[in-house]
């Protein structure tokens, strides 16, 4: 009786998550302009998604800004954390505070900050404003998944490098390097996510040129349901889905190859 | 470690004070001044514009971007912490699945799940056609109060839940078993050993659903249709349509002031930092 | 070897040629002789004069000494004497503020840790977790760029030294406690350098492993000739492994010498306390030979004190012979009996002071016994305001 419970109460949550994004995915296949009854198959929201010029750009500036954010980021962020281990307690806690700020502050309150200080210091809002406000929300991210790794290695693993005669750069590179990696590779992923899923700093940084694609769909949705949506939404929940699988399967290889 | 100097980290820290520090600076700044041309080089200090904001209508408003993300956060609490515990009773590798099956919607676009739900609360949606079955016609959900609230718990419960599974998760079993050792039944083991215990989770996927769900203002606009107007739509008005930045400046303190507090208590509950789960990631 | 060569010479029969190879043999091995003599008493580290502080604590206070190659050394102490902190130094991470340390003449310390010829084995090993046995074994080797044949064939042949071989591709943070051990010692040996340093290797170790790994290193210094400077508190194990022992206490040298020499003299009440056990008693010199400790007069074999100096008087457990009561020099009553073993260990009670007393010969709690000590086993030493007696 109760695991009969349980996998109800597993199945039901489950609905509740996944049954909107499902609903989504069979409209965008049904020739209708309205969620409602059941029109027909149809591929032509799809058609007229790869058609919509907006919609395009918003994707090709979606991913430039993500990818120059996340290396800039990912970068910085590794090298502020190298740097950051080595702080006396009396700079390090001013500096981390500093750098957490992005992390609890609402959105909104980052992106009226940044836009007020855009405008203050007389910039055009564009590409530039948007990826140096990308860059600032994610550094602190890379930073706090880096950083707890220089807390954990071992003890005396630099030493041990310098004593069996590296320099201190061979040192970094043949043995602290490789134990932060993990941290740089999930703080880059981190980076990542949050850069192309970003609405709200984004809208308030980009100015009337740049939207990205997150700005794109809210105003498609502020003008109502439209199929398009739903045709993008499919694509991008596919996209998941399938580097959700790769994933999986890289590190099952992984496990058969220490097999 | 002595041969790496800290100053590699004084580039960072200088971006820091310009675009973080610099910047809320120059808000609060702004809150504090009745002048709007500031390129006229005119400043005048003054308290006008938080006193506006004591109009009962902003009041009204602030007081309803507090309910519903109490509400909010509740709801997701009341699904959440049963949930982990029942995840927390599955073995290993199934736990892990149900947690990544809980995170892939965190996944998609937050804009795209919030119009997810306009589609299934529109007029001719999914649910009205149900409702229409039961007897009730013509009733839709959307652009409701409890479509807001809807959205918010939707798109804000994976950041309860996570928090409060790990916090779950790393209690010793040991503990348990010694409670029951001791004659401690199925309740009192809850009151005193599980929510003690666990208490860090809770508060930290409170806060976490709290904060974005009071400075919110895309899922009011989207699934409200902009009739119930919360505290981060007000401030996007400002900004974009009134051009009243100090007034908006002096929304935005007010929020952060919310948000302050609030962690404030946080931190006093559990005399520590947030801890965001973030060992999943 | 002289002497002996005239000899053989003067013995009729012999040939010239057989003569003249083994007056040739006997020169050169006596030069070997010389040779070796001159190796054993080389100093290849001089400690001057060298001092440490961290804030105000001193850590190292003006400590002098030298060490000869091809000796293993310990230095002993108990935690926070700075023993650590001297290692430390010698090894490049830490600098001292005055004084210096040369090796083989030369200064070092002005010289980096990875240029010195010097390697050391970490407390907790500091294997590297991203690198497998052999990786973490060829570590030193491929830094100093040596070609891939070579370095496997060192590799190799310190891993058959350690009881490693055929582990190479383990992982190690998979391995055991003594297995990771051994990569330590490995990886640090592999270089060949002239000098092994060693922060307390074995402390993790559970007690068998323990003793096993102390004669493996013994046996490692011996077969290598390398200079092993071991850091431990634990003076059981210095014991077993050292050829000279230095104890450190409050970062002042103690006591320099071998084990025996220590054990059987030590120089003050710290070193005394610290090898072994003792029991340390308050006394006074009579005059030269004779002691007064608890009211009674016992001869001993100690000179140079003044009349009626305050003193303490060091015996060591075993040396304590126990006789019928009245027939010793002092009589008590034995308060508790344990049985370890090797002997019983006996605390006696004599007019309030305790005793330690160990034995073959079984007691009971309750019995009353009289003691007497070989005048040879009393040691006295001067009262150091530093030292108390617990």
């Amino acid at each position: 009786m109760k695991k009969i419970l349980k996998k109800l109460a597993f199945a039901l949550i489950l609905l509740f998550l996944y049954a909107p994004i499902l609903v989504l995915i069979v409209y965008s296949f049904n020739d209708s302009k309205i969620m409602g009854p059941w029109a027909g198959f149809t591929l032509k929201w799809y058609v007229m998604l790869f058609q919509d010029r907006y919609i395009l750009q918003a994707l090709y500036y979606t991913l430039i800004i993500a990818v120059i954010a996340t290396t800039v980021s990912t970068l910085v962020g590794t090298i502020s954390a190298v740097g950051i281990y080595q702080m006396r307690s009396k700079l390090k806690r001013p500096y981390l505070l500093l750098n957490n700020i992005p992390v609890l502050v609402p959105d909104i309150v980052m992106g009226i900050t940044l836009m007020s200080l855009f405008i203050f210091a007389g910039m055009k809002m564009g590409l530039t404003t948007i990826i140096i406000a990308h860059i600032t929300f994610c550094i602190p991210y890379v930073i706090l998944a880096v950083l707890p790794r220089f807390n954990r290695l071992p003890e005396n693993i630099f030493e041990a490098a310098l004593d069996l005669g590296a320099t201190p750069r061979q040192a970094f590179w043949k043995v602290l390097f490789p134990e932060i990696l993990p941290g740089v590779t999930s703080g880059a992923l981190i980076a990542f996510t949050l850069s192309i899923d970003d609405f709200v700093i984004s809208f308030f940084t980009a100015g009337n040129g740049v939207s990205n694609l997150s700005i794109t769909i809210y105003s498609m949705a502020k003008a109502g349901i439209n199929p398009k949506i739903n045709a993008l939404s499919t694509i991008m929940f596919g996209c998941i889905m399938i580097l959700l699988i790769l994933i999986n399967i890289r590190s099952e290889k992984g496990i058969k190859n220490i097999q | 470690m002595k041969s790496f100097k800290e100053t590699i980290a004084y580039p960072y820290g200088l971006w820091m004070l310009i675009f973080i520090a610099v910047p809320l600076l120059v808000v609060i700044w702004f809150s504090f001044l009745s002048n709007p041309d500031f390129k006229a080089g005119i400043y005048t200090f003054t308290l006008e514009n938080y006193k506006e904001f004591m109009d009962p209508v902003y009041l009204e408003l602030l007081y309803r971007s507090f309910l519903y993300a109490v509400i909010a956060t509740l709801i997701c609490f009341f699904i959440a912490y049963p949930l982990g515990n029942l995840i927390v009773s599955l073995p290993g590798n199934r736990q892990n699945l149900m947690i990544v099956l809980m995170i892939i919607p965190m996944w998609v676009n937050f804009l795209l799940r919030t119009y997810a739900w306009m589609v299934l609360l529109s007029g001719s949606g999914l649910i009205s056609q149900f409702l229409g079955l039961l007897g009730f016609r013509d009733v839709s959900l959307l652009y409701t109060q409890s479509a807001v609230i809807l959205g918010m718990v939707y798109n804000f419960f994976p950041y309860m839940l996570l928090p409060i599974y790990t916090a779950l998760k790393k209690i010793d079993p040991d503990l348990l078993r010694a409670a029951t050792d001791l004659g401690a039944n199925h309740f009192q083991m809850f009151v005193k050993i599980k929510l003690p215990l666990s208490l860090p989770g809770i508060v930290s996927g409170s806060m976490m659903v709290f904060m974005p769900a009071v400075s919110t203002f895309v899922i009011s606009n989207l699934l409200g249709g902009g009739k119930y107007m919360l505290i981060g739509n007000l401030i996007e008005q400002q900004f974009l349509t009134l051009n009243n930045w100090n007034f908006g400046s002096a929304l935005s303190m007010v929020l952060m002031t919310i948000i302050f507090l609030v962690l404030g208590v946080a931190r006093l509950i559990t005399g520590k930092e947030l801890d965001t789960g973030g060992q999943i990631l | 070897m002289h002497q002996q060569a005239t000899n053989r010479l003067i013995n009729p029969g012999e040939s010239l040629g057989i003569f003249l190879l083994k007056f040739i043999v006997s020169i050169q091995s006596y030069r070997w002789r010389i040779y070796e003599l001159k190796k054993n008493t080389e100093k290849i580290i001089q400690v001057k004069d060298l001092v440490k502080h961290y804030g105000d604590k001193t850590i190292i206070d003006e400590i002098n000494f030298h060490i000869r190659a091809n000796e293993f050394l310990t230095i002993l102490g108990p935690s926070g004497c700075g023993k650590t902190t001297l290692l430390r130094m010698i090894g490049g991470f830490e600098t001292p503020d005055a004084g210096d340390i040369l090796f083989e003449g030369k200064s070092l310390v002005n010289i980096p840790a990875n240029k010195r010829p010097i390697n050391t084995v970490f407390q907790k090993y500091a294997l590297f977790p991203h690198l497998n046995v052999y990786d973490n074994v060829a570590f030193g080797l491929k830094i100093q760029k040596k070609a891939k044949a070579e370095i496997d064939t060192l590799v190799q042949e310190m891993l058959r030294m350690v009881n490693l071989k055929g582990q190479e591709q383990r992982d190690v943070n998979s391995l055991s406690g003594g297995e990771q051990q051994r990569v330590a010692i490995a990886r640090a040996l592999v270089n060949h350098p002239q000098v092994l340093l060693l922060d307390e290797p074995l402390g993790a170790l559970d007690l068998k492993l323990r003793k096993n790994m102390q004669l493996e290193l013994k046996k490692l210094q011996k077969k290598t000739g390398i200079t092993f400077i071991y850091v431990t508190h634990d003076q059981e194990e210095a014991m077993t492994m050292s050829d000279t022992i230095i104890i450190m206490n409050h970062g002042r040298i103690q006591q320099i010498g071998s084990p025996v020499d220590i054990y059987n003299e030590p120089r003050n009440a710290f070193a005394a306390d610290f090898i072994g056990e003792s029991n340390i008693l308050e006394s006074m010199m009579l005059k030269d030979c004779l002691v007064k400790l608890q009211d009674v007069e016992i001869p001993c074999v100690d000179k140079g004190f003044e009349k009626n100096e305050s003193v303490l008087t060091v015996i060591r457990p075993e040396d304590i012979e126990i006789l019928p009561p009245g027939t010793g020099f002092l009589d008590g009553v034995i308060e508790s009996v344990t049985f370890l073993g090797i002997h019983y260990e006996i605390v006696m009670n004599c007019k309030g002071i305790s005793w330690l007393i160990h034995t073959t010969r079984e007691f009971f709690a309750g019995d009353q016994i009289g003691i007497q000590v070989d005048p040879n086993n009393i040691h006295i030493m001067k009262k150091e305001h530093d030292h108390e007696i617990i």
